[in-house]
């Protein structure tokens, strides 16, 4: 490799990024909205569920239970409805996800004793919302209990009624059990492997559409100085952003930072090289620039958002799956970006992602140019 | 007209055809990201790792425990005998859950003094987290319950049978196994249709523009609109022939039910392609080369995507958020898609949804095509 050609073709590079401005202002702006867009768009917090109820009875009594459900701010009911067929259509139309239908006689039943079931009739279309809400109902109604209990046998004259058993849960590393703090983390690997995948994707499949890189071939450079020249401006890109993300994620969104700064540059720096490297070996492999879009998109973006563990629990996958996203550079830089704000891992709990990553890294970097290679001959 | 409108569809048609590569694109990336999202996206937590420590070693805390090891939630990976180990675990990422029980459990519970269970949550996968601690209340919520009630009784069996509580009969509708594939699965036939058509509308018209085909296209006795429907009509009937292809893996492959009728399925299909193919145009006319209609592109669509409901409820979104969300097409899209495959739902309650789609569609072509005309100019 010999420096003054690696230096010409990285102030090429530079030169063609900076004629061309709306791409540079993308780069600014694709974190920011990304950052944006998931930080408030992706939330796990279900609160606000839309209810509708049916009150059968519409007696003091059933009108003190359904005021727990108006009390909960995970609960907004939307409505009062008097007969099943007005609950039947909002479900169908998806106007509440939830529907409370109180017996006729349900205080009467208190009254007497024995258990009075209360129907949920539930949406259960969306299954994780639906089993929050289940979750959420049978808390209300565990509150609701206690204190009717704790009513009735004071009223009997029996000794104080203390609840057997508490939970005492404690919730480690992200206390509000806030989901900003768990997604945030995760759509700064998401934008490294973007800006990898989208935008190094296209540059030597455009060099070939417009029978440029003929011209290239011709001249002295090696396949290895090409592919460094091309990326090296992608890579400064890369890190500024990276810069940016960690920034908005800690001032923005408030998502604490808690482990050290050197383990999260030298885990992004590796990242970046494989997000690079592997948006590179696609436009060479790939003949059209909308080829390599749609394969960058398929090799890396969807990967980094599926495959990951940044929204769907890696664990729950079915086994073929898991044993797959081992093969998902993403999947690494994943725990290890959230280790490092979160719980504020330090260097060598993260040794086997740190080097699985670098394995990638040196792995596609031959590839691309052994791929380049080929293309050429 | 009709004989150049057919001359262009000819030409159109032999470009998206062409060879092997650029037919696999129409057809292969669609069916693997179905696959991919169909066993990979899903919300639900089971066999969380969990870890055990008993130091009261009694009978009524191994029955406690005991109903964790049997529930299909909790996967219980270690018994350990001393405090520090809870950390490690923690920290390695091994387990997410430990339970510890305090000494002294059972004779508290005796004598009517409220027992602890602690519970440390690793939260840094909030979702996981979330659903984990409301797992834990509904186990130690039941057994509070039976523990109470089997004290009540002993000393007087007239308590038992008198004792008022309210049961919660949960009757969850369309979706009764709570299986997450049937969820997802239409939501992906949306977000790929849109992925699809978007893009490659609008890089069928900017890959003339850049290669310089589009000044030789003008020149010819083509009109505009002539050269507008050429450009997407051929789109539309992909669109359309997608829509097909995937339904049929999500039917046949994943076994989600299509409960409604086809045809509502197709209107909707039909009016969502039309807005999607009027984005695509409205981008054509915004890109001077296929990189910038690639990035504007991801623009539109991640946003689109994340604020669709798509993956997280629109109610647990920021208020501003869930009045922009009007705007988008893909929202009414999944409530049709969804309606249609689960609900068994028609027109009588979708109707909304198809208006706001038809309306939407109807001001982007319009726009776009005005656009459009401009600029060619």
């Amino acid at each position: 490799m010999r420096w003054h050609r690696l230096a010409a073709i990285v102030r090429k590079e530079i030169l063609q990024i900076r004629r061309d401005l709306p791409s540079l202002l993308i780069t600014v702006a694709m974190p920011l909205l990304l950052m944006l867009g998931f930080g408030y768009g992706v939330s796990f917090d279900i609160r606000h569920i839309p209810v509708y109820v049916y009150d059968r009875e519409s007696s003091q009594q059933s009108q003190d239970f359904l005021k727990r459900f108006q009390a909960s701010e995970y609960f907004n009911v939307m409505k009062t409805v008097d007969n099943y067929q007005a609950v039947i259509q909002a479900l169908d139309a998806g106007a509440c996800r939830l529907a409370i239908v109180i017996p006729v006689n349900f205080s009467e039943q208190l009254k007497t004793g024995g258990p009075v079931s209360v129907q949920a009739l539930i949406d259960a279309t969306d299954n994780n919302t639906a089993n929050v809400s289940i979750s959420y109902s049978e808390a209300v109604v565990q509150t609701y209990n206690q204190q009717i209990q704790l009513e009735w046998l004071q009223r009997h004259g029996q000794a104080r009624l203390q609840p057997p058993l508490k939970v005492d849960a404690r919730t480690w590393f992200n206390e509000d059990l806030e989901s900003t703090a768990n997604i945030v983390p995760g759509v700064v690997a998401i934008i490294m492997a973007v800006i990898g995948s989208f935008l190094t994707s296209l540059t030597i499949a455009r060099e070939w559409e417009r029978g440029t890189m003929e011209q290239l071939v011709s001249t002295p450079v090696t396949p290895l100085e090409l592919m460094v020249g091309k990326l090296v401006p992608y890579f400064v890109i890369g890190l500024l952003d990276t810069a940016l993300c960690a920034g908005m994620a800690i001032w923005w969104f408030e998502v604490p930072f808690r482990g050290q700064w050197s383990v999260f540059f030298l885990s992004c720096t590796l990242f970046l090289i494989v997000v690079l490297s592997l948006g590179y070996f696609v436009s060479v492999v790939a003949k059209s620039q909308l080829a390599a879009s749609q394969a960058a998109l398929i090799a890396t973006f969807l990967p980094a958002f599926l495959l990951s563990g940044f929204i769907y629990p890696i664990d729950q996958m079915p086994a073929v799956i898991q044993v797959t996203t081992h093969l998902i550079p993403a999947r690494y830089f994943m725990t290890i970006i959230r280790d490092v704000f979160l719980k504020g891992t330090s260097l060598p709990l993260l040794l086997d992602d740190l080097l699985a990553l670098a394995l990638f890294a040196v792995l596609l970097t031959i590839l691309a140019t052994r791929a380049f290679q080929k293309k050429l001959s | 007209m009709l004989g150049r409108l057919r001359g262009m569809l000819i030409k159109e048609f032999i470009q998206v055809f062409r060879d092997k590569r650029s037919r696999f694109l129409l057809f292969g990336p669609p069916v693997i990201q179905m696959l991919v999202f169909g066993y990979a996206a899903t919300l639900e937590i089971r066999h969380i790792p969990t870890a055990v420590l008993d130091f009261d070693n009694s009978q009524v805390s191994r029955d406690l425990l005991s109903r964790f090891t049997a529930s299909p939630y909790f996967d219980v990976r270690a018994r350990l005998n001393d405090r520090r180990q809870i950390g490690e675990l923690i920290d390695r990422g091994d387990v997410t859950v430990a339970l510890q029980i305090h000494a002294g459990f059972a004779q508290d519970l005796r004598k009517g003094r409220t027992a602890r269970l602690q519970v440390i949550v690793d939260s840094s996968v909030s979702n996981t987290a979330l659903i984990a601690v409301g797992y834990v209340n509904q186990i130690a919520g039941r057994f509070s319950q039976d523990y109470q009630r089997e004290r009540l009784f002993s000393t007087s069996p007239l308590v038992q049978s008198q004792l008022p509580s309210i049961v919660l009969d949960r009757r969850p509708w369309f979706n009764t196994d709570f299986d997450s594939q049937w969820f997802f699965v239409p939501g992906v036939i949306g977000n790929l249709i849109l992925v699809m058509v978007v893009s490659l509308t609008a890089f069928a018209v900017v890959r003339e523009r850049e290669i310089g085909t589009l000044e030789q296209i003008m020149v010819t006795p083509i009109g505009r609109l002539e050269f507008i429907l050429g450009k997407t009509v051929p789109f539309f009937l992909i669109g359309l022939l997608d829509t097909t292809l995937i339904s049929l893996v999500g039917t046949l492959w994943f076994g989600v039910p299509l409960r409604g009728s086809i045809g509502v399925l197709a209107i909707g299909a039909i009016l969502f392609i039309l807005c999607m193919l009027g984005i695509g145009l409205f981008i054509s006319t915004i890109s001077m080369t296929q990189q910038q209609a690639m990035v504007s592109g991801f623009f539109f669509n991640m946003p689109a995507i994340t604020f669709s409901g798509f993956a997280t409820p629109i109610s647990s979104m920021p208020e501003f958020m869930q009045w922009l969300t009007y705007l988008n097409p893909l929202r009414y899209f999944l409530d049709v898609l969804r309606g249609v495959y689960l609900k068994g739902v028609g027109l009588d309650v979708l109707w909304p949804q198809m208006t706001a789609m038809g309306v939407l569609g109807l001001v982007m072509l319009t726009i776009s095509v005005a656009r459009f005309h401009k600029s060619l100019d």
